[in-house]
């Protein structure tokens, strides 16, 4: 069969040879030692044709169990919100995505404004300074933040408020790891941070203590005391948020967070199974030298034009090598452009409305599972799009009647916490309608 | 270009020295190389420095430099306007280009930087650091 | 062009949302008390907003884009279909496995495929990009020693790596030591005067960053493995090698792959990426988690590897992009990906001979997939590789990279890729020797490039020392 995407002819080849003066093209391998050649049989499959493989994998698509023939209450740092078509339209634009890291600005101005109008709009969400233009995930963005922290402080203590992402602090074990980091995770209560623990253990050696909001129970902690809690101390206040509940919800800018980070799936960009994600970082203007990742600033061309360009590129890799304030290098570019692309669509009003529905929306499942089966809710704290029921029965048990019912498996917190076992995870967006959670309400009741 | 009452570094920095007091900077030959300069990184006031050790970074759009101490001493001074003009370094590198001022902890230490006609010679030979 | 928040209109909108029911429950004191300003602009302004960006801009698809070190080949336009079914879109992390049965068949196919052409034993797709592949290969290596019982600190780096190699290295704690290269091969005595039982890793690129094969890859693993340290290998450069040598057979313990380079998955205008990770078998208990199993005909994932270095990323890794580079690989199939790199090197050979009489050729031998030259000719016109690179945007292309290697005077580094005709490469040549006419005979033409952009050249300076990073609405 004829291998796809190469373009050469048999005279092609052979007049390209006759440049080169060589008789085969194995003679341009003469450079690599023959005890090394690879002379065993590849063991791949044969070439499959365009027609093929696209029926071989729709078929194999439909083995997955997807959230449109599914209805999904499932959340925990991935996220079933509603993505308009223009998302797609424009985003897939091939100007964009098979472009790469816009280095000459002079034909990268369409993107270098997106991400301009990213971090403008990061900023506004965030009520932060300064944003850069993108990161792997929340979960390493939140790692990259407390990098930061440490460099900034050369304080060696990490505190994390309990309720976070596993996930997330899985991650930023990692990451610290082999430093010289020590990480303490301050148990929580009801759902919420133990306040008083985080109190007495925030000390003038912590370098930063961490918080997400809403956390991962999809409770609201209580920010502004864990605030003074962390600037009484000298230390770094580091904030992940959801960036969908930034339309209701009081963005960190206003509580006096230092960095704030976040996992910006939820805007414009598929579940994906979990990749990509959209990673952002911003933080208050001080830290701005020594962020992680690239920035683009606006300037002028020679004409006195307005444009756009990558800066304060000294930061980083390509530059500084082993001095750079990170080794990220690739970024989650076309997912900070779908977002961009989103939030234009929402806009102003879009965006409060959107966090108002999922919380008025959550807060309507919440009630009417708490008044009409006998699963509890967990805690009592306030939450945003999400909420913890415990169940008598085993989480596998439930799980099964509701796939049955057309509704995707609930997150099982056992998993991650051994004294949430049969608690499930309920996460309620925007997009579920009153008929779904009547559905997911009857179906709990049944069981 | 390299006024004689200055001492120099093999890493293009100056002291001028008063008394117990040292003031830092960096030579003209340095400043055309790297151009135009966007940023400077300074200590802070208290801060030890420690000779032949950075004490901070001059960088351009595209390159960073570092910055060796001359001399050891404690942070007096920084000077504040280069934070939000850094080009005063090009315009007047031994006047209002200065970096900081040191109270110096081993004088000694002087005798082994470079005069005026050693460093000469030795950016015609050497050049770059 | 207006930033889309200039075009902003009080009270307009492009959204709609579905049905509104229930309240919301939230305290006053978490409120926002004032509202974003995010943009108020309709549909059809959008469209006409980013459609025009998008002119604004050039990708693969619009123009030949020799960019060395980045692969920048053809995206199948299939890959982005299949990529898209909902299927695999709309499918989340925690789904039960038995529900994403199609997703882990692919993960598990493709991490197979990808250990047939590299001769690695086992994989992780996790890292979502090739420095994180690298950050995640070195915490591996750190595992390895500690369970042997060392505490190695120092990393190696050749004077001609990539700038995340050295910062990767940096980030997982280690200590970073360049050993120089010598007729652009790594020079052995200086590495064998470096490498000691403190030596962690040696970091390489082969073929490396100037695009030559490392001659002595073998006596270089030997030397590594001698003084107990491991060997790497950067693999943004598979592309001029895959199913010629397999990175395993010459000595190499841990390889990150570049799915948007070599295999085909989009550069997203900087990302997403994808980096997944090698090992042989004597590393495989260190690696990230989940590992994808399959028994029978079930696939899971397997959380249970007490030695592992835990997770790097949330989830599994960019699946999405996994499946686009999946998707080639299965239509390059056994037949395709030898020939992949015997064109890529072909290519890189043909216009390197053509250019030779022209420009500067530091390193004048027999390249892999991508060439080096020095633009040093012209120095005295006041012309620097910046101004060609300007220059070339005028007539339509994406100029190659430049300044790196670091240890070029002036690099100029041309990858053209397999996917490019002959018809393209003698265009692009014939244009390079126009402009050497241009540098010698007209140098203000170069150094005033480019002319037909949508912007001219940058002030750069400015932009540094005062930054302005957001849009800042005029009250």
């Amino acid at each position: 069969m004829q291998t796809p995407f190469l373009p050469h002819t048999d005279d092609d080849i052979r007049q390209m040879l006759e440049v080169l003066g060589v008789s085969s093209v194995d003679s341009l391998f003469a450079d690599i030692p023959a005890s090394i050649l690879f002379k065993g049989r590849l063991l791949l499959p044969s070439a499959a044709a365009e027609a093929e493989i696209k029926k071989e994998l729709l078929l194999l698509s439909q083995k997955n169990k997807d959230a449109d023939r599914f209805v999904s209450f499932l959340g925990g740092g991935s996220y079933d919100h509603y993505i308009p078509s223009i998302v797609k339209h424009l985003a897939g634009r091939s100007e964009f995505y098979t472009s790469y890291t816009p280095y000459q600005a002079e034909i990268s101005q369409g993107l270098l404004q997106i991400y301009f109008e990213y971090q403008t709009m990061i900023c506004e969400l965030t009520n932060m300074d300064v944003s850069n233009a993108s990161m792997y995930d929340g979960a390493t963005a939140l790692a990259e933040a407390v990098l930061m922290a440490y460099n900034v402080h050369g304080r060696k203590k990490v505190l994390i408020c309990g309720a976070m992402n596993p996930e997330t602090i899985q991650v930023l074990k990692t990451y610290t790891h082999n430093m010289d980091i020590s990480i303490e995770i301050i148990p929580f209560l009801d759902g919420t941070t133990e306040l008083s623990l985080l109190k007495e253990k925030c000390k003038e050696d912590i370098a930063c203590v961490l918080v997400q909001q809403p956390n991962f129970f999809g409770c609201l902690e209580d920010v502004f005391e864990i605030e003074k809690i962390t600037h009484a101390a000298g230390a770094t206040f580091v904030v992940s948020v959801d960036p969908l509940s930034l339309g209701l919800i009081i963005p960190p800018g206003d509580y006096n967070a230092d960095i704030v980070v976040g996992e910006g799936q939820g805007l414009g960009n598929e579940m994906n199974f979990g990749g990509p994600l959209l990673g952002f970082f911003a933080a208050k203007k001080e830290f701005v030298r020594r962020m992680p990742g690239r920035i683009i600033g606006e300037t002028v061309d020679k004409e006195g034009k307005r444009a756009f360009t990558l800066t304060l590129q000294t930061r980083e890799q390509h530059i500084r090598r082993e001095k750079a304030t990170s080794n990220i290098c690739s970024n989650e570019a076309l997912c900070a452009t779908m977002a961009t692309i989103y939030l234009s669509w929402l806009g102003r009003e879009g965006i409060r409305e959107v966090s108002s529905q999922c919380a008025a929306k959550a807060q309507f499942a919440a009630g009417l599972i708490a008044k009409n089966t006998n699963y509890k809710l967990k805690f009592s704290a306030p939450f945003f799009k999400e909420f913890v029921i415990e169940s008598k029965k085993s989480a596998a048990q439930v799980n099964k009647a509701l796939l049955e019912n057309g509704i995707l498996n609930l997150i099982d917190l056992g998993r991650f916490f051994p004294q949430l076992k049969n608690n499930l995870l309920v996460c309620v967006t925007e997009k579920r309608t009153k008929e779904e959670i009547t559905r997911l309400v009857e179906v709990l009741g049944k069981v | 270009m390299f006024p004689a009452e200055l001492k120099y570094t093999k890493s293009h920095e100056y002291v001028r020295v008063e008394g117990n007091s040292a003031t830092l900077g960096l030579t003209v030959f340095a400043i055309e190389q790297v151009k135009d300069i966007v940023y400077l990184e300074l200590p802070k006031a208290g801060q030890e420095l420690k000779a032949g050790t950075p004490f901070g970074s001059l960088e351009s759009v595209k390159a960073v430099f570092e910055l060796l101490s001359p001399v050891s001493g404690r942070v007096t001074a920084v000077n504040g306007a280069l934070n939000t003009a850094p080009d005063i370094i090009s315009k007047s590198p031994y006047g209002d280009g200065w970096l900081v001022k040191l109270e110096m902890s081993e004088a000694g230490e002087l005798n082994k930087l470079m005069s005026s006609e050693d460093y000469e010679k030795y950016i015609k030979t050497e050049g770059l650091h | 062009m207006e930033l889309i928040f200039e075009k902003t209109k009080e009270g307009r909108k492009a959204y709609t949302l579905s049905e509104k029911f229930g309240t919301s429950a939230v305290p006053d004191k978490f409120l926002r008390r004032n509202l974003t300003n995010l943009p108020e602009v309709s549909e059809l302004q959008i469209v006409r907003h980013y459609t025009g960006l998008s002119k604004r801009n050039i990708g693969v698809d619009s123009s030949f884009y020799p960019l060395g070190s980045c692969t920048m080949k053809y995206n199948p336009k299939v890959n982005e279909d299949i990529a898209a079914l909902p299927g695999f879109t709309r499918i989340h992390p925690f789904e039960n496995e038995e529900d994403v049965q199609g997703a882990l068949k692919v993960m598990y196919e493709f991490e197979y495929m990808l250990k047939a052409l590299s001769g690695m034993d086992a994989l992780t797709l996790q890292p979502a990009a090739g420095a994180h592949g690298e950050f995640t290969g070195l915490l591996i290596a750190q595992a390895y020693h500690k369970s042997k019982g060392r505490k190695p600190t120092r990393v190696i780096v050749p004077d001609t790596s990539h700038g995340t190699n050295p910062s990767s290295a940096h980030i997982a704690g280690y200590h970073v030591v360049t050993v120089k290269s010598k007729d652009g091969n790594i020079d052995l005595e200086d590495l064998k005067g470096n490498l000691n039982e403190d030596t962690a890793v040696l970091m390489i690129t082969n073929p490396n960053t100037l695009g030559l094969f490392e001659k002595n890859i073998e006596a270089i693993a030997k030397m590594v493995h001698e003084a107990g340290a491991l060997l790497y290998m950067d693999g943004a450069n598979f592309n001029a090698i895959m199913g010629i040598t397999r990175p395993a057979d010459f000595g190499v313990d841990i390889m990150h792959f570049n799915l948007h380079k070599t295999f085909a998955a989009p550069h997203g205008g900087g990302g997403p990426g994808s980096g997944p990770v090698g090992v042989k078998e004597f590393l495989k208990e260190f690696l990230p988690v989940p590992v994808v199993r399959k028994s029978g005909d079930k696939y899971s994932l397997d959380y249970n590897l007490p030695k592992s270095i835990g997770k790097v990323k949330s989830f599994y890794g960019n699946f999405n992009v996994i499946l686009k580079s999946y998707v080639y690989l299965r239509m390059l199939g056994k037949e395709g990906v030898r020939k992949v790199s015997e064109m890529a090197v072909l290519n890189a050979n043909y216009m390197k001979e053509l250019l030779k009489k022209h420009y500067n050729f530091p390193y004048n031998e027999l390249c892999k997939h991508e060439f080096v030259l020095s633009i040093n000719t012209f120095k005295e016109k006041g012309i620097r590789a910046l101004d060609i690179a300007k220059r070339l945007l005028d007539y339509g292309y994406h100029p190659p990279t430049i300044y790196f290697p670091l240890i070029v005077d002036e690099a100029f580094m041309i990858e053209p890729t397999e996917t490019e005709d002959k018809e393209t490469l003698d265009a692009f040549i014939e244009v390079l020797i126009k402009i050497k006419e241009e540098a010698e005979q007209t140098p203000e033409l170069i150094s005033d490039a480019p002319f037909n952009t949508a912007v001219r050249r940058l002030d750069e300076v400015n932009a540094a020392r005062n930054p302005i990073l957001k849009y800042e609405k005029k009250r």
